[in-house]
């Protein structure tokens, strides 16, 4: 009675078993392999959190607003809004304040200018709120010639509670030190709005009194009758950042690094995975001829893939947390957060299996029949 | 029958034509049995195993491998009877370069699935009955020419097969270790019940085998059955 071929079962306890031989005895192959892809894992978690200190340089002040939309004055014909040329007037934010559906309009101004206390100086973005609207950290210590200074400000100008800093022309004290608000790569010091509009003004008429409006909004909010009826043009938050014009330059540049080291670590996993397939496709050719399944072969192989890819990513990615973590507490702008390290660290893998696998694949036309030595 | 071949007819595409390398072949092998094939180079012997191993599929004609029509089959099952029910040894020993002889039989029963410790035993006593007991630990580099064939014999045996197709297994060593080889073939083809066939150049070796046929031109030449 014939026996009839059961289907195959793969072992569950060890799934690699070809595959974690080749590792071992290939060891000179893979290791040179393992270094690369730990190389480029670093640059990337590097370059990511770089990128993320960058940007929190560029934007912290305002994605740490408590709006969820920003209105700008809206810009002419043609022309996108930008933060140096909106200038909105208080008619404008009563308008909006006024609208159904919107909880609070507040008007910021923002300006950067020089500041010194003592002898040291340093550039800032006066950030100019009303006191009452509880935008600025410390808002109840604001007031009339009292600022509150972000923690990165009151570092630079060396200055404390109680003692006097000059913003540009305004001589005023430092009320509180609070929060760590940068904007344009410059630390925040928050003024009234006031003494902001002393800071000068950003048009023509003595009307504009801010640069953007701070909104609050409910679902309810008809936002584009809103602009209509206040001549603005609202944003979300993060649509606002793109109006920062050195943070879209500039983080264009970084991600476009960053997307290019994803396709270069890619393409290198695949040709190392493409010249390996060629190098062992004897082998491939010896177990189709004993009865290795296709699946088998491929599992086999794209495991190892993974295995390669996830300890050299884990080794890159540990090395990078080291690096950052002893610089991310200098001068050099670097967050190490579980997004920018792990993040990284997925795409690597992710793009990585993708160009072994599409190397991997030319273990479906190993032909068996060559392992007979056959020259047909 | 373990192994029947019924009227196979085999052709390769050569130029504009085709060649036929094997013409109406028909040939039973019986379990227990070793049937020698010889022939010059280029009759069509690999040929005749190639179709036998379901490696590649005959243009007519019926291939049936421990009971299975393999012309039924598709290319999973074809690869499930070739794990399951026929051995191979090839010209050249084939052995994977990062596994030790014992690991080399190992692998057979992982393919089919089982777990490789559960079989060590197994792969250790069959290597045993092929006088490498000793060298299960080395890898194909550290074994000479004999060794390696006689780990790639075990190979083929690990799975039990119903038919044992061993193409060549002495074209690399000199007589005395090609002898004793194609003794320890012949012995473990009639401990096992295997159905074999066994292309060879050499001559010398088919005192050693049950019945020799003989392929010329793709046409196979048998003595009548005694």
């Amino acid at each position: 009675m014939a026996r009839c071929p059961g289907p195959l079962r793969p072992s569950t306890l060890e799934p690699m078993f070809v595959a974690w031989r080749d590792l071992r005895f290939a060891r000179g192959r893979f290791t040179l392999m393992g270094t690369v892809i730990v190389l480029i894992t670093l640059l990337v978690g590097l370059l990511s959190g770089l990128t993320a200190g960058l940007a929190r340089e560029n934007i912290s002040a305002i994605t740490g607003l408590p709006a969820d939309r920003l209105a700008f004055a809206a810009p002419p014909s043609g022309q996108s809004v930008s933060f140096t040329n909106s200038a909105v007037t208080e008619s404008q934010w009563r308008r909006w304040a006024g609208r159904p559906g919107v909880r609070s309009a507040e008007p910021l101004g923002i300006r950067t200018l020089n500041a010194a206390a003592g002898d040291r100086t340093a550039a800032v973005s006066a950030f100019g709120t009303e006191p009452a609207a509880g935008i600025a950290p410390g808002s109840g210590k604001l007031g009339p010639g009292r600022v509150v200074l972000s923690a990165s400000a009151a570092e630079e100008l060396g200055a404390s509670v109680g003692e006097a800093v000059r913003l540009g022309p305004l001589e005023a004290t430092v009320a509180a030190v609070a929060g760590d608000a940068s904007y344009s790569h410059t630390p925040v010091a928050w003024t009234s709005l006031d003494d902001w509009q002393r800071l000068g003004h950003n048009g023509t008429t003595p009307e504009e009194q801010a640069t953007v409006i701070v909104l609050r909004t409910s679902g309810g909010a008809d936002l584009a009758a809103g602009d209509r009826a206040a001549g603005t043009e609202s944003r979300t938050v993060d649509e606002a950042l793109t109006a920062i014009g050195s943070y879209q330059a500039e983080n264009g540049s970084l991600q476009l690094m960053r997307g290019f080291l994803f396709v270069i670590s890619a393409l290198v996993i695949g040709a190392f995975f493409t010249v390996w397939t060629i190098q062992r496709s004897g082998d491939v050719a010896v177990l189709k001829a004993l009865g290795a399944s296709t699946p088998y072969l491929l599992r086999d192989a794209l495991g190892q893939a993974v295995l390669m890819l996830g300890a050299g990513t884990l080794l890159g990615t540990g090395l990078a947390v080291i690096v950052g973590a002893l610089v991310s507490g200098g001068d050099v702008p670097f967050v190490l957060e579980p997004l920018t390290v792990l993040g990284p660290a997925a795409v690597m893998i992710v793009l990585g299996v993708l160009g072994a696998a599409l190397s991997i694949r030319r273990i479906t036309a190993v032909d068996p029949l060559t392992a007979l030595g056959s020259a047909r | 029958m373990s192994l029947v071949l019924d009227d196979v007819t085999l052709t390769y595409p050569d130029g504009d034509g085709r060649l036929t390398a094997l013409d109406s072949v028909s040939l039973e092998v019986p379990a227990g049995r070793l049937t020698a094939v010889v022939g010059p180079s280029g009759s069509g012997k690999s040929s005749l195993l190639a179709v036998a191993a379901t490696l590649v599929p005959p243009d007519r004609g019926r291939v049936v491998v421990a009971g299975a029509d393999t012309g039924a089959l598709n290319p999973a099952g074809k690869a499930a009877l070739r794990r399951e029910r026929i051995g191979i040894v090839f010209q050249q020993p084939n052995l994977l370069a990062s596994l030790t002889a014992v690991e080399q039989l190992q692998v057979m029963a992982h393919l089919s699935g089982a777990k490789p410790k559960a079989v060590r035993e197994r792969a250790l006593t069959l290597l045993d009955a092929v006088g490498l007991a000793d060298l299960a630990g080395r890898r194909p580099h550290q074994l000479s020419g004999g060794q390696r064939q006689r780990v790639t014999l075990a190979r083929a045996l690990m799975n039990e097969p119903a038919v044992l197709l061993v193409d060549e297994p002495t074209s690399a060593l000199d007589h005395e270790r090609g002898a004793a080889i194609v003794s320890l073939l012949a012995a473990l083809t009639r401990d096992r019940g295997t159905a074999t066939i066994l292309v060879t150049h050499d001559r010398t070796h088919l005192a050693t085998a049950d019945r020799t046929v003989t392929v010329h031109d793709g046409r196979l030449s048998q003595p009548p059955p005694a």
